[in-house]
C-alpha cells in the first residue's frame, strides 16, 4: 500500500490554507462596488402584514434600495419550492403552501423575512432597517406540533387545513396488528426527538452579482450543493436561464445539512443585484442563524414493539408527528418519511412494521435535514424500544439485540419498510464493541462508581443508516424532484498532472485529500499531482452535491468511473505508441505495459501524447479528459454499535460521559484518519442532542427562547470525552469502491446510546432529551426516594 | 451597533469629566458585557468612556493586611497573582472560573461588579469575603454595594477604583455553571475571617445574597457537617429554562457543602 | 473619524475607524486579514481569537480603539518563514480541523494556553477551550493536537 493511496491516513491537503488563515469563505470575498443587505425580520410568530412603509428607510444615509414582498411579486419571483412530493395515505400530494422569499401577506415565524434594505455599508443597512415601518396585526400563533393538529388550532396556511402537510403511512397495518395479537409481550415508548439548531460555525452568507453586459448572474453562497441551488433558483424561483447563473460555493465552514437548502437570503441577493446593478452581500449574524437556518428533528412519537416470549421481535408500530415549521424547506417532506420510516427495521429481522407520520405546520422556523436527517430519529425510536424491551423482558441488552440481528447469510435482506440491505455483519460489530468497552468488567466499574457516590450506566445503540442517496429511479418513484447521481470529470493536463472536477462539495469532509488518494492510486500518479476542483458551477459538471454521506459512495464512484474511461482511452494511445494491440496493454501503477515485453509508457507520457498528438491513433480524438456520471444501484447501509458509559452525580444531576466505544462498518475506507474524525464529530453532535442542545420556542407566543449561545447549549471540549473508535468491514456490494459513507453515523448512533446509558444508571425506563442536569437530578431523586 | 464617541481618558478625573459631559455616557471597563450589549443594540450611548488607559486603576497590592485590587485588573491577572493565590486562593479560583480564558484576559473586577449581573461570580466573592468597594468618592461595604438586579449603590458620576479584600482565615468558592453561557447558575462563596463567617450566593436570585442559616450553622463550627442540615428555601430564587427555583435551591446547598469542604 | 494605530503581525498599521468599529472588523475589513473569523455575536464561539499584547482575546468583543498602541498577532502571522508553528503543525498532523472555520481562533487560543501552561493535561486543555466552539471535530483531535504540540515544543 503506498503511503498516499487508499487506506492511508494521508494528512489533509486543505489544511495548510485553513491553518494559516488563507481559507476563502464567502464572507472573506469582497466584490468591487458591493452593497450590503440587511433583512427586516418578523418579531412576531404569526401576524398579518397590513402595511410596510419603506419611505423613511429609503431616505436613510447610504441606502440604495429597500424591497418588500410586493416588489418581488411585481417581478414574478416565485415561491421557494420543496423538491420532494410525498403522497399521503389517500393518494394525494402533500400540501405545498407558497413560501415567498419576502413575505407577502403574513409572517409565519419569528425571523420570517419582511423586507431587505440595501446600503453602502452593513451598519447603514441595519440602521435603516429600523426605519422600515411594518404594521402587523398579530395573530395567535401555534408552536406545538401536537396541538397544531387539534381542532380549532390556529391555521398556519389556508392551503393546509388542520395544519396537516400530509398523513403518510408505510407498511401493512393489518399484518402488524396480527403480529401484535400473537405477542407474548408488547413494549411501548413515548418519545420526543428534540428540535435542534444546526450551528455550522460559519454563518450563512451570500453575494449576488449581476453583469449587465452579458445579462448573467453570479452567486457566491455557503452551499453544500451549488448546482442544485442554481437549478432551484433558475427553474423555480427567479426565472433566470440556467446558463445565465453561476453559483460558487467556495470554502464552506460546515453544513450538517443546513446549507443544502435554497434560502430566502441568497435568493434576494441574486435578484436584488440586478435591481441595484451592484453586488449585494449578506452575512448572517449568529442570531439570524438561530432564527432562520432550517432546524432539525422535532418529532413526537409513540412506538410499540411486539415480541414472543424469547424476546424475538414480531412487529413494530410507530406513530410520529413531525414538525415542519412554518414553510416547507427544500427537502423537508422527505426527512420524516423516506429518510425515517424506511429505517425502522434497524439491524433487526422484525418481520412487519407499520409507520404513520403526520407532518404539520407550526409558527416556527422551517425544519429540514440536519446531520442524519430522519435516520437519527429512526434509530432513536428503534434503539430506545429495544432497550426498554430488554429491561422489561429482563434480557441483557446485548443479548436481545443479538437474538434479533439480521444474520450475515441473510443478505441481501429485504426489510418490511422498502429497503434492501446489501451486506453487513452486525454481530461482528457488537462483539468488537463489547470487547473494547470490557462489558464483562462493567459491574465492577459500576460498584466503583457507587463507592464514589456516583450512578453508573451503560447504553447501547446498534444503528443502521441508508446513505449514498441514491438510485435516481427509486427516489423519483418516491417523489424526489431531482436525480441523485453524481458526476466527475477527470482532466489530465498535458504535463501529466490531473484536475478532478467533482459535483460533490467539501465543507469539512476533506475531499481534496480523500478524492486525491483515490485518483492517485487509481491512475498511479503522485498525490501532489492531483487537484480537486469543486463548488463552482462555472467549472464543474452538473452535480448533486454533498449530503446524506454520499460523497465517496456516489461522487467517489463517479471519479472511479471517469478514471476507468481515462485508462481505457490511454490504453489505445499506449497501444499505438508501443505498436501493440489494445488487448495486450496492461495498466498498473501508472504504467502501460505490453504483456510479455519490457515495453512501457507512463500515463504522463500518454497524456502528453493525447494533447500533442503528432504520433496518434487516426480514429481517436485528441485529449485526455473524461466525464462520468454515476447513479447508484442501491443505497449503502453503514451500520455499527456504539456503547456509552456514563457517571451521574445524583446531587447535581450532572452526567459525565466516562467512556465511548464506536464500532462502525463503513465498508472500505480511503483515509482512516478522516473517517475517525467524521465519527468523532458525529458523536459530539449526537451527545449534544442527548445532553445539551434544545431549540425551545415559547409555546404561546412562538418566540424562540434559545436564540444565542447564551441559551442554546453547544457541546464544548469539556462536555465530551475522548472517543474510542473501532471498525469492522463488509464491502458495499454495488459500488465500484465498496464504500458506504461515514459522515452521519455518530449523530445517528449517539442519542440512543446516551439516553440508554443514563436511564440504565438511574434504573428507569425512559426520559426525554436533552438529559439536562436538572432533569437527571429530579429523576435521580425520585429514584432514590423510591428505593428508600 | 450604533456609533458613539469613544473617550480614552488617562485619569479617573478625566473619565468622570467625560462621563458627566456626555449626553448619555457609558463607562466601559473590559467591555465584556457592554460590547455585546451594544452589538445587540440594547443600549445606544452617545459616548463611551473607556477606562483602559488609566494605569492607576490596574494592579494588585497588599495594604494594611488587605488585598487591594484595582478596578481595571483583569480576571486573568487576579487568578494568576501570587499574592492573591497565597492569601485568598478562593478569590484566585473564583477569578479563574469566570467566563473563558479570553473573557478573563479582558474582563475586569470593576466592570463586573459595577454591572452586577445576577449570575456573575464576583458579587459572591465580594460579599462572601466581606470586601469593601472603593470609588472615586467613598468606600462602600460589599453588603451595601449590590442593591438589586444590575443595580448598585454607585451614583451616576461615581466609578469603582478598587476593591479591598480582608484576608480570611479560610474561604472557598464553588460554582455550578450554566452549561451554555458558563455564567453561574449558582455560586457560593464561604469564608471565615476578620469579617466573621460569611456565606454569599450568586446566580440563584436576582441579586447576590447572604445565607444567614448557613452562616449561623458555620458559626458553631466551620465544617461540612455543620451545613449538612441547612435547608435552602426556593422562595425568591430565580426560575428559568436553565434551572427551576427548586433546583437552584438544591444547588445552593450542594455548592455550599462543596465550598465548606474545600475551605477545609 | 478617530484614527487608530497598532502593530499587527509585526507591521505598524494605521487606520480611520468609527468608535464602534470592532477589532475584528478592523482586521478583516481595513487590513484584509480574513483569517480571523466571526462566528457569533455573543462572544462565545472564539472564531475571532487573536492575541493583543501576547494575550488571547476575542477580537469581536474589543473595539479597534481599545487596541490602539498594542501589538496584535493574528493567525496570518503565526507561521514564520513559510514553516508552520508547532501548534499549526500538530493540528495538521492530528486532523484537528475539518471545515477550518473555528481553526484560526482555536489555534491562537491553544498557542496562548501552551505559553501559560507548557504541559497541560487533557482536562486542562478541555477547560481552556471553553471559549472556542468547534462543530466538526468533537474536539477529540484538537485535544490530541494540543497535547502533541506541547510535547514537540518542549522537545
Amino acid at each position: 500500500m503506498p503511503d498516499t493511496g487508499i487506506g492511508a491516513s494521508v494528512k489533509r491537503k486543505e489544511d495548510f490554507r485553513f491553518l494559516t488563515g488563507q481559507g476563502r469563505y464567502t464572507d472573506d470575498i469582497d466584490r468591487p462596488g458591493q452593497l450590503f443587505a440587511y433583512f427586516v425580520r418578523s418579531p412576531h410568530a404569526y401576524a398579518k402584514i397590513k402595511k410596510v412603509d419603506t419611505a423613511e428607510a429609503a431616505k436613510a444615509p447610504g441606502v440604495r434600495a429597500v424591497f418588500t414582498g410586493a416588489d418581488m411579486a411585481a417581478d414574478s419571483v416565485g415561491s421557494l419550492p420543496c423538491g420532494w412530493v410525498v403522497t399521503d395515505r389517500h393518494g394525494e400530494a402533500h400540501k405545498a403552501p407558497p413560501h415567498f422569499p419576502l413575505a407577502r401577506d403574513k409572517v409565519r415565524y419569528v425571523g420570517d423575512h419582511v423586507a431587505v434594505v440595501i446600503a453602502e455599508t452593513y451598519a447603514q443597512a441595519k440602521e435603516a432597517g429600523e426605519r422600515v415601518e411594518v404594521d402587523y396585526e398579530e395573530l395567535q400563533a401555534i408552536a406545538n406540533p401536537v396541538k397544531a393538529l387539534d381542532k380549532g388550532a390556529p391555521q398556519v396556511h389556508d392551503e393546509a387545513p388542520g395544519n396537516l402537510c400530509y398523513d403518510w403511512v408505510l407498511g401493512d397495518e393489518a399484518e402488524v396488528n396480527a403480529a401484535f395479537a400473537k405477542a407474548a409481550h408488547v413494549t411501548k415508548v413515548d418519545l420526543v426527538n428534540n428540535r435542534l439548531i444546526p450551528n455550522a460555525m460559519e454563518p450563512r452568507a451570500a453575494i449576488g452579482e449581476y453583469d449587465g453586459g452579458t445579462d448573467s448572474y453570479t452567486l457566491y453562497s455557503t452551499s453544500q450543493n451549488p448546482h442544485l441551488l442554481k437549478l432551484i433558483l433558475c427553474a423555480f424561483v427567479l426565472g433566470i436561464s440556467e446558463n445565465k447563473l453561476r453559483v460558487i460555493a467556495p470554502d464552506v465552514g460546515g453544513g450538517f445539512g443546513s446549507k443544502i437548502f435554497c434560502y430566502a437570503e441568497e435568493t434576494v441577493c441574486t435578484w436584488a443585484a440586478k435591481k441595484v446593478r451592484a453586488p449585494v452581500k449578506w452575512t448572517a449574524e449568529r442570531s439570524e442563524s438561530f432564527s432562520s437556518d432550517a432546524h432539525g428533528r422535532d418529532h413526537v412519537t409513540h412506538a410499540e414493539l411486539a415480541m414472543d416470549e424469547n424476546g424475538k421481535f414480531l412487529g413494530m408500530k410507530v406513530e410520529t408527528i413531525a414538525n415542519l415549521g412554518a414553510y416547507l424547506s427544500s427537502f423537508a417532506t422527505s426527512v420524516p418519511t423516506y429518510l425515517y420510516a424506511t429505517l425502522l427495521a434497524g439491524q433487526y429481522t422484525t418481520p412487519v412494521i407499520f409507520a404513520n407520520v403526520k407532518s404539520v405546520f407550526t409558527n416556527t422556523a422551517p425544519v429540514d435535514a440536519y446531520r442524519g436527517a430522519g435516520r437519527p430519529e429512526a434509530t432513536y425510536v428503534v434503539e430506545r424500544l429495544v432497550e426498554v424491551a430488554a429491561r422489561e423482558m429482563k434480557l441483557d441488552p446485548a443479548e436481545i439485540r443479538r437474538r434479533n440481528f439480521i444474520q450475515p447469510d441473510q443478505f441481501p435482506y429485504q426489510t418490511p419498510v422498502a429497503l434492501q440491505y446489501d451486506i453487513g455483519n452486525y454481530g461482528a460489530s457488537m462483539d468488537k464493541a463489547l470487547e473494547m468497552i470490557d462489558y464483562a468488567g462493567f459491574p465492577a466499574r459500576k460498584k466503583a462508581s457507587e463507592a464514589k457516590g456516583k450512578l453508573r450506566g451503560i447504553g447501547f445503540s446498534a444503528y443502521i443508516e441508508a446513505c449514498g442517496i441514491a438510485p435516481s429511479a427509486v427516489v423519483g418513484s418516491l417523489g424526489a424532484g431531482v436525480g441523485l447521481w453524481e458526476s466527475a470529470q477527470v482532466r489530465f493536463n498535458a504535463t501529466g498532472t490531473v484536475s478532478i472536477f467533482t459535483g460533490s462539495h467539501s465543507h469539512g469532509q476533506g475531499h481534496e485529500t480523500t478524492f486525491s488518494q483515490l485518483v492517485a492510486e487509481t491512475l498511479g500518479i503522485p498525490i501532489e499531482n492531483v487537484e480537486i476542483v469543486h463548488g463552482d458551477t462555472g467549472s464543474i459538471p452538473m452535480g448533486m452535491g454533498t449530503y446524506g454521506s454520499r460523497s465517496l459512495a456516489v461522487g467517489g464512484s463517479a471519479i472511479a468511473k471517469a478514471c476507468d474511461k481515462i485508462i481505457e482511452k490511454s490504453k489505445k494511445i499506449a497501444a499505438h505508441l508501443m505498436e501493440a494491440s489494445v488487448e495486450d496493454v496492461e495498466f498498473e501503477g501508472g504504467k502501460f505495459r505490453v504483456a510479455g515485453t519490457d515495453k512501457e509508457k507512463s500515463i504522463a507520457e500518454i497524456a502528453f501524447t493525447a494533447y500533442v498528438p503528432h504520433n496518434y491513433p487516426p480514429d481517436l480524438e485528441p485529449g485526455l479528459d473524461e466525464t462520468a456520471f454515476y447513479d447508484p444501484l442501491n443505497f449503502t447501509y453503514p451500520a455499527g454499535v456504539h456503547i456509552a458509559e456514563v457517571e451521574i452525580d445524583p446531587s447535581t444531576g450532572v452526567t459525565e460521559i466516562v467512556d465511548w466505544v464506536a464500532v462502525d462498518d463503513f465498508g472500505k475506507v480511503i483515509n482512516p484518519m478522516v473517517v475517525e474524525g467524521q465519527v468523532h464529530g458525529g458523536i459530539a453532535q449526537g451527545v449534544g442532542q442527548a445532553l445539551l442542545e434544545n431549540a425551545v420556542y415559547d409555546m404561546d407566543s412562538g418566540q424562540l427562547l434559545t436564540g444565542s449561545y447564551m441559551d442554546y447549549c453547544m457541546p464544548r471540549a469539556d462536555d465530551l470525552p475522548s472517543f474510542r473508535v473501532g471498525m469492522t468491514q463488509t464491502a458495499c456490494t454495488h459500488n465500484p469502491l465498496g464504500v458506504k459513507g461515514c459522515g452521519e453515523a455518530g449523530a445517528i448512533a449517539a442519542p440512543a446510546a446516551t439516553i440508554n446509558a443514563i436511564t440504565d444508571a438511574l434504573g428507569i425506563l425512559s426520559m426525554d432529551m436533552p438529559a439536562t442536569a436538572e432533569k437527571v437530578w429530579r429523576l435521580a431523586n425520585q429514584h432514590a426516594q423510591a428505593a428508600e | 451597533m450604533y456609533d458613539f464617541t469613544h473617550h480614552r481618558p488617562a485619569s479617573v478625573d478625566a473619565a468622570v469629566a467625560a462621563l458627566t459631559g456626555a449626553d448619555d455616557g457609558k463607562i466601559m471597563a473590559g467591555g465584556m458585557t457592554l460590547i455585546p450589549t451594544l452589538k445587540q443594540r440594547l443600549a445606544s450611548p452617545s459616548d463611551v468612556v473607556d477606562l483602559g488607559a488609566i494605569a492607576a486603576l490596574k494592579g494588585i497590592k497588599e495594604e494594611g493586611g488587605a488585598i487591594v485590587i484595582g478596578a481595571m485588573t483583569t480576571h486573568a491577572a487576579v487568578a494568576a497573582n501570587a499574592t492573591v493565590k497565597a492569601k485568598i486562593p478562593a478569590l484566585a479560583h473564583l477569578a479563574d472560573g469566570i467566563g473563558d480564558p479570553q473573557v478573563r484576559n479582558r474582563g475586569t473586577i470593576g466592570g463586573s461588579i459595577a454591572n452586577n449581573d445576577p449570575a456573575a461570580d464576583y458579587p459572591a466573592g465580594l460579599v462572601g469575603l466581606g470586601a469593601t468597594v472603593v470609588t472615586n468618592k467613598r468606600q462602600i461595604p460589599a453588603d451595601d454595594f449590590f442593591t438589586g438586579m444590575f443595580e448598585t449603590a454607585l451614583a451616576d458620576d461615581e466609578l469603582v477604583t478598587a476593591v479591598s479584600f480582608p484576608v480570611p482565615e479560610k474561604a472557598a468558592y464553588a460554582k455550578f455553571a450554566n452549561p451554555a453561557s458558563r455564567y453561574a447558575i449558582v455560586g457560593v462563596m464561604v469564608s471565615k475571617g476578620p469579617a466573621g463567617v460569611r456565606v454569599a450566593v450568586t446566580g440563584a436570585a436576582p441579586c447576590v445574597f447572604r445565607l444567614a442559616e448557613a452562616e449561623s450553622a458555620l458559626g458553631g463550627g466551620f465544617s461540612a457537617d455543620a451545613v449538612g442540615k441547612v435547608k435552602v428555601s426556593s422562595d425568591g430564587l430565580n426560575s428559568d429554562m436553565h434551572a427551576s427555583a427548586e433546583y437552584r435551591a438544591n444547588l445552593v446547598s450542594v455548592m455550599l457543602k462543596r465550598a465548606v469542604a474545600a475551605a477545609g | 473619524m478617530p484614527r487608530v494605530s497598532m502593530t499587527v503581525n509585526g507591521r505598524a498599521v494605521t487606520g480611520d475607524v468609527e468608535g464602534r468599529t470592532l477589532l475584528v472588523q478592523f482586521l478583516r475589513e481595513n487590513l484584509h486579514l480574513t483569517g480571523t473569523h466571526v462566528g457569533c455575536d455573543t462572544s462565545q464561539c472564539g472564531a475571532c481569537v487573536v492575541h493583543v499584547n501576547g494575550e488571547s482575546v476575542k477580537s469581536c468583543t474589543m473595539l479597534a480603539l481599545q487596541a490602539d498602541g498594542t501589538e496584535v498577532a493574528t493567525i496570518e502571522g503565526l507561521a514564520q518563514n513559510g514553516s508552520l508553528h508547532p501548534v499549526q503543525e500538530a493540528f495538521r498532523e492530528h486532523h484537528g480541523l475539518q471545515c477550518g472555520f473555528c481553526t484560526p481562533g482555536m489555534v491562537m487560543s491553544a498557542v496562548d494556553l501552551l505559553k501559560k501552561n507548557p504541559n497541560p493535561d487533557e482536562g486542562e486543555i478541555r477547560e481552556w477551550l471553553e471559549g472556542n466552539i468547534c462543530r466538526c471535530t468533537g474536539y477529540h483531535n484538537i485535544v490530541k493536537a494540543i497535547q502533541s504540540a506541547a510535547a514537540n515544543m518542549k522537545g
